[in-house]
């Protein structure tokens, strides 16, 4: 079929089963919005800023496990969606974002709105494209959607010039791609496998060490089995929140900086890790020569460039976490779930030494109360994202997550702004859950103008604001390294919350006790529209325990003992 | 133990394609790797190329390198050499007022000789191990030379 750039381009996201995107347009590529406004078959959403159409599309896919697709246009569109990009390559999200570029004569000539697109996304995109010609573009888009979403997932970006979405040229998807260098090893080596299964069988204290892989391989439901049937204890990172449910005897909780005192001391005392989709992150290890030092290593990961990275591992296996872990549970006789009585009790009793808690308040409301309490009256119903910052932590902390794709928040790049597009994006995926955003008084003003999106396109999530009147994060490190400097972090002038969201349409809740924060959210779950729920908390709370930056996981700071909560 | 900072050779092949070697080097400026010397050339009747990349570092970097490379859609295969033929060409430019007898022996041991010559200038190539020809380099300055390029190496698994 003849047709031209611009119809191809929606002729693949028909092709492929793309049923939302998120876009902003602009002069170069307006043949393609002229192309979608013609077409019935997906539905788009405009964002309001293009950071927010990437971020949402982030949200989408981590919540349907499908590839998330944004559309921008050149210049400004673009450079306003690199954070995004970036963000989706750090996590490890399957997004194709296309991009206009000026026309193929004006490249190259500093052309009103031209940038060296391609040039800016290649460090922080799994791929990307310039495509010169329309007759590349089937073969192109294809190869797009099979590479974002195949092997360690992440975002491609295909930039296409203006003239290039006018010409015509011959469209046929059904072409077979013929990627003889892209080739993603999925299939775990069975004898490496094998051998895994007698380290652990031999091991006296191994532990699992739970990655974002195991939600990108869609294999949780797998992972909680094997979980079960050996009676390992199991520690997960942020990215891996939701994988064993909250409620699960051998889960303990999260490691890392903000992680648990049983997470991290069962990862210094084990003698055998089986790391599955993990990738090691300064943030989990903490001084890497002392992390899980008389320990064995497993490290199971798609990528063969996260294995021995950063800590070398005696058991490598390259392949997807759900082909793996099938075979290990195949092979899991071997292995005697009693041997670790002694092992568990341990750990238990580093959890009751130090519990992951805080000090409640009747007076104030204390930041994890209200997380808590949303885990209580939403549990399973709701899905979460989170910005940046304390209340992000507090959010992974104390949220009894009880599925994978539950929790949508930006680890790797850390990146405020994420979470109320995100939100939107998750909305849209899944309307039949209610969407949180866990924010902060500072990240939440950095993609606000999102409550247009959220109010013309009825997608109600529900951001509640733990309104501490500071860059809580940064300023718990100037309280704490800094000599209580707080450099620019006070957030005392603020703006209305509630005026703010009621000035777009959405509706606003103050809250300062516990009671009105019940009312509060039980209106606007009934209302079913955009709300912000600002809630006074407790300014000065910080986010415990803490491995200081580059200190051993079992150095600690630890919540002072006051009377338990 | 082995060297922290050792030499190493690596080979490349590539799609022959838009932006392919700005994806490698932008790797190795991203990461901090540093190259000592590329060359780039298509293989021919194929649609690939074939890049050989002096770097250094430590095992495990040159692991990571090694990995990061192959990770990058393009690529088809990364060797990293231990057993190799290595070869590297220089041009050297003398003024004629020189000893051109003595430079043309040396050349000649190795591998090397005038390729061109010119009312003022004479211009000699020499072809070798990437040592020998520093040695060259070393040897020549005497006789003034007023320009030298050196093409990097290029290898082969023996
Ligand atoms: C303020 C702040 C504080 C933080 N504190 C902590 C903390 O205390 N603890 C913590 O854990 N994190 C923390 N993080 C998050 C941290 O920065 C990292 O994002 C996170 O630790 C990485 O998680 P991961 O190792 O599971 O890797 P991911 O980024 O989820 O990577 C997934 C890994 O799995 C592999 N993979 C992907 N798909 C597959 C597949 N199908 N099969 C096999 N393998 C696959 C990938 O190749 C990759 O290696 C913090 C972040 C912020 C912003
Ligand atoms: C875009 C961006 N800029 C700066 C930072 C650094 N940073 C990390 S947390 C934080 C404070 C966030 O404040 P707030 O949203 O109020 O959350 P709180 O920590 O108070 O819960 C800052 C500035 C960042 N992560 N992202
Ligand atoms: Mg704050």
């Amino acid at each position: 079929m003849q047709i031209s750039g611009a119809q191809m381009v929606i002729e693949a996201l028909i092709a492929e089963g793309v049923e939302t995107i998120f876009g902003y347009p602009g002069g170069a590529i307006m043949n393609v919005y002229d192309e979608i406004y013609k077409q019935k078959t997906f539905k788009h959403i405009l964002t309001r800023h293009e950071q927010a159409a990437i971020h949402a599309a982030e949200g989408y896919s981590k919540a349907s496990g499908k590839v998330g697709v944004a559309i921008i246009t050149s210049g400004p569109g673009f450079t306003n969606a690199v954070t995004g990009l970036a963000d989706a390559y750090m996590d490890s999200i399957p997004l194709v974002v296309i991009s206009g570029q000026v026309p193929m004569s004006l490249i190259g000539t500093d052309a009103f709105q031209e940038i060296d697109a391609i040039g800016i996304s290649r460090s922080c995109t799994k791929h990307n494209y310039l495509v010169t010609n329309a007759a590349d573009l089937p073969g192109v888009l294809k190869e797009a959607f099979y590479i974002a979403s195949s092997g360690r997932p992440g975002p491609v970006h295909v930039d296409i010039p203006k003239d290039v979405t006018a010409q015509i040229a011959e469209f046929d998807y059904s072409i077979e791609l013929d990627l003889e260098t892209y080739k993603p090893h999925t299939k775990g080596n069975p004898r490496q496998i094998k051998k895994v299964m007698e380290a652990i069988a031999n091991a006296r204290r191994p532990l699992f060490y739970l990655g974002g892989g195991v939600i990108n391989s869609n294999a949780a439901y797998e992972v909680r089995e094997l979980v079960k049937k050996t009676g390992i204890p199991a520690v997960e990172t942020f990215m891996a929140r939701g994988v064993l449910s909250h409620d699960d005897e051998l889960l303990v909780s999260m490691l890392g900086m903000h992680g648990s005192y049983a997470a991290n001391m069962a990862m210094s005392e084990t003698d055998l890790v089986i790391a599955l989709g993990a990738r090691f992150d300064d943030r989990v290890t903490g001084k890497l020569s002392e992390f899980a030092k008389n320990a064995g290593v497993v490290h199971v990961d798609i990528d063969p460039a996260s294995i021995s990275k950063l800590v070398s591992a005696d058991y490598p296996i390259v392949g997807d976490i759900k082909n793996v872990v099938c075979e290990m549970l195949e092979q899991s006789i071997v292995i005697k779930a009693e041997k670790y009585e002694q092992w568990r009790k341990t750990i238990k009793n580093f959890d009751e030494l130090h519990p992951l808690a805080y000090h409640d308040d009747t007076e104030n409301i204390k930041p994890q109360w209200v997380i808590e309490r949303v885990g209580e009256l939403l549990g399973d119903s709701a899905n979460i994202s989170t910005d940046v910052g304390q209340h992000q932590m507090w959010s992974a902390q104390f949220y009894p997550f009880s599925r994978p794709r539950q929790f949508i928040s930006s680890g790797g790049l850390g990146t405020m702004g994420f979470g109320f597009p995100a939100a939107i994006g998750v909305k849209a995926a899944s309307p039949e859950k209610i969407s949180i955003n866990f924010t902060g008084d500072g990240s939440i003003l950095m993609n606000c103008q999102e409550l247009m999106t959220a109010v013309e396109q009825k997608l109600p999530v529900i951001n509640i604001i733990l309104n501490n009147n500071y860059l809580g994060m940064v300023r718990q490190w100037q309280t704490l390294f800094y000599d209580k400097r707080y450099s620019e972090t006070d957030l005392s002038i603020q703006p209305d919350f509630v005026k703010l969201s009621e000035a777009f349409g959405g509706i606003g809740y103050k809250v300062a006790t516990k009671e009105e924060f019940d009312i509060a959210l039980k209106d606007a779950i009934e209302k079913n529209i955009v709300a912000f729920i600002d809630v006074a908390v407790e300014r000065l709370e910080d986010v415990m325990p803490m491995v200081p930056s580059g200190g051993s996981l079992y150095n600690m700071m630890l919540l002072e003992k006051k009377e338990k909560k | 133990m082995q060297d922290e900072n050792a030499r190493r050779v690596i080979s490349v092949i590539v799609v022959n394609e838009a932006s392919v070697l700005s994806r490698i080097t932008d790797l190795f400026s991203g990461r901090g790797y540093n190259i000592t010397s590329l060359t780039v050339a298509p293989i021919p009747n194929s649609k690939y190329s074939r890049l050989t990349i002096v770097t250094s570092g430590s095992v495990r970097v040159i692991e990571q390198i090694t990995k990061q490379l192959h990770k990058l859609i393009p690529v088809l295969k990364v060797y990293e050499h231990a057993d190799l033929v290595e070869k590297e060409m220089a041009l050297i430019k003398f003024p004629v007022t020189e000893n051109i007898t003595d430079i043309s022996t040396l050349c000649a041991a190795y591998n090397g000789k005038i390729v061109n010559a010119s009312e003022n200038i004479i211009i000699v190539m020499v072809a070798d191990e990437p040592k020998r020809v520093e040695n060259f380099l070393n040897l020549i300055q005497r006789y003034n030379p007023k320009e030298i390029v050196r093409s990097g190496s290029v290898a082969l698994e023996r």
